[in-house]
Formats: C-alpha cells, structure tokens, sequence
C-alpha cells in the first residue's frame, strides 16, 4: 500500500498547486494550501512504516503551523475585506493600506 | 521488505475505497464556485485522509486529523466565509441532483455491510491486519501514542517549545489584524 499511498500524495498535492494556481477566491487559495498539507501528511504517514514512527512527529508539526497560518492567514484576509469589500485576488495588489 | 508483504482483500480494497473517495473530494473541490461549497468537500478529504491514516498505522494521527483539521482549521475557514457572507446558495443545488444521491447512498450501503459484517460473523483477525511485520507506531511499549510522544518530547523537544511560541504569536496576530480600528 505504499506506492499507492505515494501516488495519492502526489496527486493531492498536484490538485493543491492546480487550485492555487488557477482560483481568485483568496480564501479557496487557502484551502487549496491546506490540501498541500495535507498532501505532504500523507506521505510522512506512509514513510513512517518504514522508517519510523518521526514521520508522525513531523505531522503533528505540521498541523500545528497550518493552524497558525489559517488563523493568522483568515485574520489577514478579513482585514483587507474591511478595506476593499472583496476578497478576489485580482483586486488585492497594493501592499499599503 | 516491500515487495513480499501481504495485504489481505479487505485491507486493500478499503483502502482503495478511502483513497478514491479522497481523490473525487478533492477534484470537486477545486472545480467548486461556492466557498462554501468547496470547503465541505475539503472537509470530506479530511475524512478520508484520516481513514487512510488509521490504516497505514497512524492511529493518533488519524484522530489529530478530525480534531484538528476537520473539526477545527475548517470551521475557522467556514466561519470567516459566512461572516464576510461571500457564500453563493445556487451552488448547492449540485448535492441535490440524483446522481450523486445514487452514489451516496450505494457509499453509505456499502460502509454499513462492511460494519455488520465485521460485527456479525466470527472474522479471522487475520483478514483484518496486514502481515506487514508490526510497524513501529504499533510495536514496543507505549501503545499507540508512546512512539509517536517519545521523540517529542526528547530528540525534538526544542522544537515543540517553539511551536507553542508560534502559536502564541499567531494568536496574538490574528486578534490585532482582526480587531476593528475604532
């Protein structure tokens, strides 16, 4: 179940980079960073049969900084819908406020 | 080592189950329009990852993921869309179609004899775990969790004090962006 596991993960992740790439919506983009994590867990968990259980460490710390990045990433976005009533990325292009 | 392991029906075609149902979330839900939308086939992911967790051994795993991807992160997610109201109801229409009621309830059907079955008839345990030689999170002393908690808590304890640095920064960050300028 390992090459079946890897192959899963890689396309997860291939679908992540797609929505990230091709979405406007600044907060489906997040997700689709999300599902990158998510990804890449994946594959820490399958490793980790044949290397040991740090793989799985490294996925407790992983959710952890995806937790930060939502809250901090959700915060960011609500502020910019205060300033411009949109939270498209097209329209997101000025660094001031 | 890999080549000659033995995977027993049940195991592999639940597992095939898990993975294809978490590959049709995650195209749907970046074909999705509505946040909404897309954020509940996320969350199906999830679930099916956590599944997928569970079988390759990560038990504790698979209940962080609930918990926390699941349970948490995607509230947060839903919670910002329906508070900037950014949802768009006429994309929920694609649920109530009966194509896909016809796959969720051959889904749903299929799970419930899967249970009754391992519930009902005196399985041989050997059908269910793989002969894979006991992985490491299921070998030793500690249960489940000891293997994953050891090295936590000695090889990387530096970085766990950091994580709970960065979550205080985080939180601290999202209450100062977030809070309305009076």
């Amino acid at each position: 179940m390992l090459a079946e596991a890897l192959t899963l993960s890689a396309v997860l992740f291939a679908i992540g980079v797609v929505g990230v790439l091709t979405r406007r919506n600044a907060i489906i983009v997040f997700m689709c960073v999300e599902l990158m994590l998510n990804a890449v867990n994946l594959s820490f968990v399958a490793l980790s049969r044949l290397y040991g259980a740090t793989g799985q460490v490294f996925v407790i710390f992983v959710m952890t900084v995806a937790a930060a990045e939502a809250a901090v990433g959700l915060a960011i976005i609500i502020a910019i819908f205060r300033h411009k009533q949109t939270v498209s990325l097209e329209n997101i292009n000025v660094l001031r406020g | 080592m890999i080549t000659n392991e033995f995977y027993p029906l049940f195991y592999t075609f639940n597992f095939y189950v898990f993975a294809l149902l978490a590959l049709m979330s995650s195209l749907f839900f970046v074909t999705r329009k509505s946040p909404v939308s897309a954020a509940l086939w996320l969350v199906s992911t999830m679930f099916a990852l956590a599944v997928l967790y569970v079988m390759l051994d990560a038990e504790f795993i698979g209940i962080m993921q609930i918990l926390v991807y699941a349970g948490a992160i995607m509230v947060v997610f839903l919670f910002v869309v329906m508070l900037l109201n950014l949802g768009q109801p006429s994309e929920f229409s694609d649920i109530r179609k009966n194509g896909p009621r016809l796959v969720a309830g051959f889904l749903g059907i299929l799970l419930t004899a899967e249970l009754l079955t391992l519930a009902w008839s005196p399985l041989d345990a050997r059908l269910l775990v793989t002969t894979v030689p006991p992985s490491v999170a299921t070998a030793g002393a500690g249960g489940i969790i000891g293997p994953v908690a050891g090295p936590l808590f000695t090889e990387y304890l530096l970085a766990f004090e950091l994580t709970s640095v960065l979550l205080l920064v985080a939180i601290i960050g999202a209450v100062v962006l977030a809070k309305k300028r009076s």
